[in-house]
């Protein structure tokens, strides 16, 4: 699910912009893109890769057929610091050459699916990928990468105030389960094409080390966990929350529904609160790519 | 389907003075033109109407043909029509009408951007903008693939469909194992290219730094024109609501 | 012979990964402005043979190129030296736009980017296609790619041309053309090819490939009726 521009609120594109902007330095030290560029070429043919792969139909389900989304098999093959790289370029390209989500929104497009959606992909196979349920740890991979993507995209969208009914939301998490397995088991099909064509493609599932595996694991099942646990009782539930928590007062303009906002915006006011807090918002983004930036280079020429 | 991929890599090769202009003035102006859209709360009809105007007066200056540009940026309809017939139902129209526009106009703008500027010059301007050069890189080989692999896969698929994939008779299993064989050798192929392209660098000299160019420096009408999209857009965007 | 050879390889023997044994014990010299043709069957080996000219696969036995033995320290000076021309235009062209392609090579001999892209737009003028400098390798035709793929590889000024397969997707009048442009190339050059009139038009001599072996040496129209390599 890709977010186009026009939809979430300011703190929230803002926010996710900070959370992907550093994560993605963070995978780029990791890929030794930064100190070792020959990797490079290989990471962007399979970004191609993935975009010509979806002209492949899989007959997943009766009557409709499917295409793969990638990330939990780049993850797979590529490695989950690399792949989060290539689906960081992946969105961009899509982005500005194919208007598939927006370009304020890329930060939380990169944000559900190249790190979350990733991470969480090469999770179930890290752990498991070894063993007899080897089968099943990918297939779980497929649908951890697409579910817990659509679903931190929707908890996004209710933050920022698009009014979607409780029901609405319930459904729409059955789809993404549903788009989910479809994911896991074209993942299966092709890792096992892959794996029969030359096993060095695909990982071995040993690799990372132990502290990784530990932070991974943590992330994902909590990323999971805030998405499905924010998007169920909502929209009305997030309002309490926000109340019970004493944020209410300051972070109305974030949470009230779009209507009450009409009169509120006409006190010139809070609309220069709104947009100050837009502007610094971008302005801290700006800031922390620059920081992190500068502090992985340095570290880089350390190394 | 590959023409999807490529109509807007068209586009970008034009020479309208629109398509001339310097790529980082176009991308400020065009992040400017994108922050006023999305602080926009709630959405009033001038405003977006101005702002449709400005793209249509990029639009008139870059020469693109206005029924394709149009039809092109309403990909994101169907996402948006979603949510605003949602919305809608609930009752709340004035924020189901905001959001379509808010989305399709920003849409436009990007639209605009890319169909105006090749990809090269999208590259060096990101790298002006301090985008990450590893990301850019990926994004640099990335699009300069993409064609021809999604060429390659258009071709082996009418291979496939002339050898009767598509029969019904086949059992689903069958037709899932064949996409699936299809996809690997697809990887396959991707794969060699990457190790074809790495053995060209390193014959080239590359030893670990991939050198780029630079900019060309913006020239004072490039300057002009970003000087009047910001002010034109904020000035929409300020207008009224001070 | 009192001139010493571009390139002297003894002995080389090379086996891939999955055991295929594609060299046998190659031996091979090139003297300074010759052109020779590399003829062989598909998969005896020609390809294999001249990947090892630059050190990109590293086998057994020795070769020297312009007096310096191919390892690993000498790799930098050697690559610059050695200017090789793949058959895949694609994979050869992978930088945004023609000029970038080009300048690549200077650069990463150190070249400060005016001095870069002054070599490049030389090399695009030497063969032809100055004009192409801010297109994208994407947009171009079979024949223009070739063409900008040995622009690259002139930027750095070799001492040495390998070419592989070059006129695979060219026309013949794109054909003709690229005979003209390296007939006037003073390097001397290999070239790797089945298409005969475009090895007769520009090599004297032939080396025949079987197996990983070289099994005849000597001037192109005898090599070509030994082996009716004709069709
Ligand atoms: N990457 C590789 N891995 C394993 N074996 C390989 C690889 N590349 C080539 N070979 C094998 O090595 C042998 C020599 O191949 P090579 O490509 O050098 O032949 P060639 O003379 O260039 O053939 P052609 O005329 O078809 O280009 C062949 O048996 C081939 O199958
Ligand atoms: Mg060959």
């Amino acid at each position: 699910m890709h977010i186009p521009d026009g939809f979430l609120a300011t703190p929230v594109w803002a926010a996710a912009g900070a959370v992907s902007v550093p994560g993605v330095a963070y995978c780029a030290r990791r890929a030794h893109a930064v100190l070792e560029e020959g990797r490079i070429p290989l990471m962007g043919v399979m970004g191609a890769f993935v975009f010509a792969a979806q002209m492949i139909n899989f007959p997943v389900g009766v009557g409709t057929s499917g295409h793969l989304v990638g990330g939990a098999l780049l993850a797979m093959t590529l490695g989950p610091a690399s792949a989060c790289l290539v689906m960081t370029a992946i969105l961009t390209v899509q982005a500005l050459l194919f208007q598939d989500g927006g370009v304020l929104a890329l930060g939380a497009n990169v944000l559900n699916m190249a790190l979350a959606g990733v991470f969480a992909g090469y999770l179930p196979f890290q752990l498991w990928g070894g063993g007899s349920r080897r089968k099943l740890a990918i297939w779980l991979g497929g649908f951890f990468s697409v579910f817990v993507s659509a679903s931190l995209a929707m908890t996004e969208l209710l933050l920022s105030g698009i009014p979607i009914p409780t029901g609405v939301a319930l459904l729409s998490l059955v789809l993404f389960a549903i788009s989910g397995a479809m994911e896991g088991a074209i993942t299966v099909a092709a890792l096992d094409a892959l794996g029969r064509l030359n096993p060095s493609w695909v990982r071995t599932s040993q690799t990372a080390g132990k502290g990784g595996y530990g932070a991974l694991w943590v992330g994902a099942v909590l990323l999971a966990c805030v998405g499905i646990l924010i998007a169920s009782p909502l929209p009305d539930g997030l309002e309490k929350l926000a109340e019970s928590l004493g944020i209410a007062g300051r972070a109305s303009n974030l949470f009230k529904s779009p209507l009450s906002d009409y009169e509120a915006s006409f006190v010139s006011a809070a609309w220069l609160r709104k947009a100050l807090a837009g502007l610094a918002g971008l302005l801290a983004t700006y800031l922390v790519c620059l920081a992190a930036g500068r502090m992985i280079a340095k570290r880089g020429s350390k190394a | 389907m590959s023409l999807k991929y490529a109509v807007i890599d068209r586009w970008s090769q034009g020479q309208s003075v629109f398509h001339r202009l310097d790529a980082r003035m176009k991308m400020t102006a065009l992040l400017v033109y994108l922050l006023s859209i999305a602080t926009l709360k709630p959405v009033r009809a001038p405003e977006m109407i101005a702002f449709g105007v400005l793209i249509l007066i990029g639009m008139t200056l870059s020469a693109l043909p206005i029924g394709g540009f149009l039809l092109r940026g309403a990909v994101v309809l169907p996402f948006t029509g979603t949510f605003a017939a949602i919305s809608a139902f609930g009752g709340q129209t004035d924020f189901a009408v905001g959001l379509v526009a808010k989305s399709y106009l920003s849409a436009l703008g990007v639209l605009l951007l890319a169909a105006t500027t090749p990809m090269p010059a999208l590259l060096h301007a990101a790298q002006w903008l301090k985008v990450p050069r590893v990301l850019l890189l990926v994004i640099q080989f990335l699009y300069r693939y993409l064609f021809i692999l999604v060429e390659q896969a258009g071709r082996m698929r009418q291979a496939a469909l002339c050898r009767g994939s598509a029969l019904s008779k086949r059992s689903r299993g069958e037709r899932m194992s064949s996409a699936a064989g299809m996809l690997s050798v697809l990887f396959a192929r991707s794969y060699e290219r990457a190790e074809g392209i790495q053995r060209a660098m390193l014959s080239r000299g590359f030893h670990g730094q991939i050198p780029l160019l630079t900019n060309p420096a913006a020239r004072l009408k490039d300057w002009a024109f970003a000087l009047c999209a910001v002010a034109a857009t904020l000035a929409i965007r300020l207008g009224g609501r001070l | 012979m009192n001139i010493l050879p571009v390139i002297d390889a003894q002995q080389v023997r090379y086996s891939y990964s999955d055991g295929t044994s594609a060299l046998n014990g190659i031996d091979f010299h090139l003297y300074p402005g010759e052109t020779v043709a590399l003829l062989g069957r598909n998969g005896s080996g020609k390809t294999t043979f001249v990947l090892h000219l630059n050190g990109l696969l590293q086998g057994e036995g020795t070769i020297q190129v312009c007096g310096m033995a191919v390892c690993r320290q000498n790799l930098a000076a050697i690559r610059a030296k050695v200017g090789m021309v793949f058959q895949d235009s694609d994979e050869q062209l992978f930088m945004p736009t023609v000029l970038e392609d080009v300048a690549f090579g200077p650069r990463n001999l150190g070249l400060g980017v005016d001095h870069a892209v002054q070599r490049a737009r030389e090399a695009l003028s030497q063969t032809g296609v100055a004009d192409l400098a801010g297109r994208a390798p994407y947009h171009l035709s079979a024949g223009e790619k070739r063409r900008v793929a040995l622009a690259g590889v002139l930027a750095m000024s070799p001492e040495v041309l390998v070419l592989d397969e070059p006129t695979t997707f060219l026309d013949p009048p794109a054909e003709r053309e690229l005979i003209r442009l390296l007939k006037s190339l003073p390097q001397a050059k290999i070239v790797v090819t089945h298409d005969m009139p475009f090895a007769r038009a520009l090599a004297t001599r032939a080396v025949f490939f079987e197996k990983g072996r070289v099994v005849a040496n000597g001037p192109i129209e005898e090599i070509a009726s030994r082996f009716h390599w004709e069709i």
